[in-house]
This record gives C-alpha cells, structure tokens and sequence, in this order.
C-alpha cells in the first residue's frame, strides 16, 4: 500500500507517475547584522542582482517558448527592475552608510518602493508592480543566502508539481515536456490552476488540502487526474497498475478524438445531437475540441456570479454574442439566470428561507424582477442575430410561468424590432423540465414550448424529496430508478406528439448506463460537460436503438428498482 | 544640455511596456536622462523612478540629456515615444 492516498478534486484528466517538485518559497529569513566590510557585502549584492538577472533570463526565454511574447513580458518586466540604477544606489548607500548587511539593505529599500506602489489606490496597474517588486526582491534574497527559489521554468526532469496553488506565472512557465502533472492545497474545477490544467492536458488534481505538508521534494507520486486522487510513496505494483491504466487511458483518447468530426449517429443509423453544456465563453475551447453539435445548457448565472454587480446588458449581449459566433450556426440554448437554491450573488440578497431549493429562485425571481429579467432577455434578444440561439426557462412549475416569461420576452422584442434593433425572428422558447408538476402536465405544456430540456439532479431531488447536497439522502439519488424513466418517457412522448424535441442536461446525460436507455426512449439531444462528449459519442455509435427500445420498455415495465435497470443495461449492453 | 517636450497621448500614460522599452531605451546612453513632469524630476533609467511619477494621459513631461551623447539620446528617445504610441 502506498504510505498515503490524497484526495482532491479532478481538475483535468489523465495519470502520471513522476517524483514530487515542491513549487513552495523556500525559508527566505535572515537576521540584520552590522557588516566592517561594506565593500564585500555591495560585492555579495552585486552578485546576487547578477545571479537573479541570467536566472529570469533563462525563465524568460522558457517563457517565450512555450507561451509567446505577451505572456514572458511581466519577466522582461522583472529584469528591467533589476537593472534599476536608482534602486541598486539605493541599497548600496544603506550598506555602506549604515554598515548593515546586503540582506537587510535590499529588503528595507525595496519595502519603501512597494509601499509607495501600494499607496496609489487609484491606479490598479501601480499596485499590482508592488507584486513584481515583491517578486524580484524575493528572488535576490534567495541568491544572497544561498537557497534555490523553485521556479517551474527551471524544472529539466520529469516530475509532478506541488503547490500550495499556482499563480498564472507559474503556470505560464509549465514546461510540458517535464511537468507531467500537478496536485495543489486548494482551488476547485473553476480555478485558475484547474482550467490551466485543462488547456495544457496535463493530469491535475486540485484542493487536496495537504499535499505541501504531506509531500516531500523528490518522493514518488501516482497522480490520478481521473479521480481526482494522488498516491504518496506507491508501491512497485501500485505503480504498475497505473502504468496499464495511464496506457488504457491514453489509447482510449486516441481513439475518442478520431470522433472529433464524426456525427452521432447509433449503429442503426438514427442521429442524435451531442451538445455541451458551459459555463461562461471561456468554456468554448473545449466545445470546439469536443466536436460538440451544439450548446444544450449555457448557465448564464456564472455571468452574474463573477460579477461584482448586476450585469448589464451589453455585458452580457458581448457574452452571449462570443458563444453563438463561436458555433458557427449551431444551436445555442441559453439558460436564463438560476440563481437562488445553493446559487448566490453577493448583490442581490435573497430572503433567508428555511428550504432554498424549494423557495424563491431561478425563473420565480426573473418574474417577480422582471426588471433583471427584461435586461437579460435584451441581451439574448441582441445576441440572437448571429447564430442561432435559443432561450430557456429554468425552474417552471406552472404553464402561467411559462406564459408570463413568454410574454415578457415578446414585449422586449417588440421594442427591439421597433427600435430597429436586428433579432432573429424564430428564437425558439423552451423550459427546464426539473419540477414533477411541470413532467407530469408535458402533454400540455408541449403545446405551448418549443422544447423540453430535462435537468436530471434536479428533477431527481424532487422526485424523491431528497435535497441533493445532503449525505445522509444521498442514497435517494436513484438516476435509474423506473419512476423517473416513466417520467421522462412521459415528457419525451408528449413532445414528439407536438413535433417538439427534448434534451437533457444534468449529469444523467453522459451516464453510461442511462444513455443507451434514453436513446432507446428516443431523447432527441444529450448535453453534457465537454470532456465527457467524445467518450459518449463513442458508446453511442455502437448502440442499436431499435434493441434499445425494448430493453427502455422492460426497464420501464419489468424493474422494480435502480439496482435492477443498472444490472439490466450492464448485462445487455456491456455484457457484464 | 538637450532638451524635448511631449505631450502624452497613449490613454495609459507612461506605464507598462512603453516604460520598461523607454528605460531600455535611455539606458543605452552614457548621458545622465531625467524625465521631468510637473515638479518632480526622475532619473530616466529607472523603471522605478519613472513609475512613480504617475504621468497620465495629456500630460506634458520634459526629458533632458547631458553627456557626450546627448543629442543621439534624445533622437532615441523621441523615436520610441513616437514609437510606442506614447506622443506623437
């Protein structure tokens, strides 16, 4: 057994198998002393500042490599501050006038310069020098006392990083001919490391807590950016396993990207639309790597959550614009704003409710302010001019919501079109089928939307009245139990009696059991996160759907629990 | 002694790269450079220096030269603030 396993949050997929680098500030303390030789102590400085300058040099150039001009400019930036005449006078007058030592001369110099650019609060970019100067200075006073300050662009063997987190810099000087991948104390799926991760595609685990403390420079780790795990110290069969499962992965990959420009059509030739679901623009890179036929889900509350206020509506038009030039005419389903539930924006106080997820949220406060709602419906109205984008409606329970967002939506248009204002004029309106009353009346609601789009965790929390953040229900969370595929049968069915298509967009939509069941149940698109897209197009192109409409109709009819639809589909479809 | 004035027309001011290739520039020169902007005059060849001056956009900053060569120092100069979108 390995001496510790950690655990953290999958960041970005794959396994590596590597020795620890710690990316973590050296011990950087010293004492003040009084120095007689104040020439060999301005020598010592001079040194430093010189040792400093061809080490950011040599991070530079890595720098300019692997990320291009603009990226390496904040260490052209660095080097410029170290050949700073006034700065190096400066601290030579301190060691010769007061007799102190290099150490303490350059940080009190050096203190009296980032404390004049922190004190110009009303220029942002002057503040931020504060952090190169920081940087610098950090970097000199390691020179002076002998120790290495870690820095990711002077790695030359193959290891795995480990850090309390890592800063843009760092990551901008990743070199992924050596970095094979990295775990981190802290961040989540979102955080900057993490998307990193991603756009580099090398294996990351984030938010292990421990990792600096529990790991030591130069022990063996078996990072597992799969799930989201890291082996301390494993042993030799341990590591030998990994290494199958890092092959297994990397021929899998290899295979699921030959699918990038394929379409998603079943072994008997019935097409389905593979969609992603995002979360801002940036989301888009890994859309388009995906192949993704369309965006099923933008949740356009991450606009308002990373956002210090209320955005306003040419914010959010340039946003939603990105997204639908970015697909080229494929469709766009955007989600108006979900917030409320576990959702909150710091602007916007919502009441303390004694259960969120069944309170005030989501569409029932785009109704009830309607004048947040009228500013973002403009902005989608605005944006639906270059693509083809669609609206949704989360959290609708009654027919008289939907008729009122409806209605609302069709006088903002109006106005548009009277201003001479270019929209699309056939943007078609669909909800979210989350809520029990709302499935169970599809047939009616069919009439009215363009489309469903089913959002399983939270129609699965509903269905079974057990809130889906608490552990102690979380054995409720049943995405095969029989009642739920009789629900979505019911929502399918009634929309393709009205020439309507339905989607799904939660979890259960890249779920290997549930999709060949829900192909068999005839969902017309899947959507999911981007990563999860080419692995399930592969599965279902090997899928009949004329085989699995029966196996629907007897999990629908002959099962009684999860546990059963599961076995049914692993031995029919994977025989397990 | 050479002297020129700008005006400074880049909305940013004097920061950033513009600053940092500005510094590169004046240290080329064995001249003594100051920049000079309203009452505070700064030694030309150092980033921190000139940063700390805070010129913004439409200011008018003066820099000097005394040296040897102090003429082909401030051609340099204006050649990069012309450059570097800094002053016309």
């Amino acid at each position: 057994m390995a001496e510790k396993v950690l655990k953290g949050i999958a960041a970005s997929d794959g396994i590596a198998i590597a020795k620890a680098y710690m990316l973590v500030d050296p011990d950087l303390s010293f004492e003040k002393t009084t120095v007689a030789n104040t020439e060999a102590e301005v020598k010592r400085l001079h040194d430093a500042f010189d040792a400093s300058k061809a080490e950011l040099k040599v991070i530079k150039d890595k720098a300019v490599e692997n990320l291009g001009e603009e990226e390496a400019e904040v260490f052209e930036a660095h080097i410029t501050i170290l050949s700073d005449p006034e700065m190096l006078g400066q601290i030579e007058g301190k060691i010769k006038d007061d007799k102190v030592n290099a150490e303490e001369a350059l940080k009190e110099v050096t203190d009296t310069f980032i404390s004049m650019f922190e004190a110009m609060t009303d220029n942002a970019y002057m503040q931020e020098r504060a952090g190169d100067i920081r940087d610098v200075t950090k970097r000199v006073l390691s020179h002076l006392l002998g120790v290495t300050l870690p820095s990711p662009a002077l790695i030359n063997s193959e290891v795995i990083v480990v850090a309390h987190d890592l800063t843009p810099s760092d990551t901008a000087q990743l070199d992924r001919k050596y970095v094979k991948g990295f775990i981190t104390d802290i961040g989540g799926r979102t955080s900057h490391s993490a998307i990193m991760s991603r756009t580099l595609e090398i294996p990351a685990v984030v938010g292990s807590e421990t990792a600096t403390t529990d790991i030591k420079a130069g022990d063996t780790l078996v990072l597992d950016g799969i799930n989201g795990s890291a082996l301390l110290k494993p042993t030799d069969a341990e590591i030998k396993d990994y290494q199958q499962q890092a092959k297994d992965f990397v021929a899998q990959k290899a295979e699921w990207a030959k699918l990038k420009n394929e379409a998603t059509v079943s072994k008997d030739g019935k097409h389905f639309e593979l969609a992603s679901n995002i979360g801002t623009p940036d989301d888009m890179d890994g859309v388009l790597d995906a192949g993704s036929e369309a965006i099923g889900l933008f949740r356009s509350e991450f606009l308002y959550m990373n956002s210090a206020e209320l955005p306003d509506e040419d914010t959010q038009f340039e946003a939603y614009k990105k997204v639908v030039e970015g697909m080229k005419g494929k469709p766009v389903i955007v989600r108006t704003m979900d917030i409320g539930g576990d959702k909150h924006l710091p602007y916007l106080p919502l009441p303390d409710e004694m259960n969120p997820f069944l309170g005030y949220r989501a569409i029932r406060i785009s109704l009830d302010r309607d004048d947040i709602f009228r500013t973002q419906l403009r902005a989608l109205l605005r944006a639906s001019h270059y693509g083809q984008l669609r609206i949704m409606f989360p959290m609708i329970a009654t027919l008289d919501e939907f008729r009122k967002a409806k209605s609302i939506f069709e006088e903002e248009k109006a106005k548009l079109v009277k201003a001479g204002t270019p929209v699309a004029d056939d943007i078609k309106l669909g909800i979210m089928i989350e809520i029990p009353a709302a499935a169970i009346l599809a047939d009616q609601f069919a009439k009215e939307v363009d489309f469903f789009s089913i959002g399983t965790n939270d129609l699965i929390q509903y269905s079974f009245a057990a809130d889906r953040g608490n552990e102690h229900v979380s054995y409720l969370y049943q995405p095969y139990n029989p009642s739920l595929l009789r629900l979505i049968k019911h929502v399918i069915d009634a929309a393709h009696a009205n020439g309507r298509f339905t989607g799904m967009c939660g979890e259960v939509a890249g779920d290997q059991i549930a999709v060949p069941l829900l192909m068999g149940l005839g969902l017309d698109e899947f959507s999911m996160s981007s990563t999860s897209v080419l692995k399930t197009r592969s599965l279902m192109k090997k899928i009949d759907t004329k085989e699995m409409a029966k196996l629907a109709d007897k999990a629908i009819n002959e099962c009684v629990t999860n546990e059963e639809v599961k076995e049914l589909v692993e031995k029919n479809v994977f025989n397990k | 002694m050479e002297k020129k004035e700008f005006h400074v027309i880049a909305d940013t001011g004097i920061h950033a790269r513009p600053a940092t290739l500005l510094v590169q520039s004046a240290s080329k020169f064995n001249s003594e450079i100051t920049l000079q902007y309203q009452d505070k005059s700064v030694n030309l060849k150092s980033i921190m220096g000139v940063m700390s001056l805070g010129v913004g956009k439409d200011a008018d900053v003066t820099i000097s030269a005394e040296g040897a060569d102090e003429a082909d120092a401030i051609a340099a100069l204006a050649e990069t603030m012309k450059k570097e979108g800094l002053s016309e």
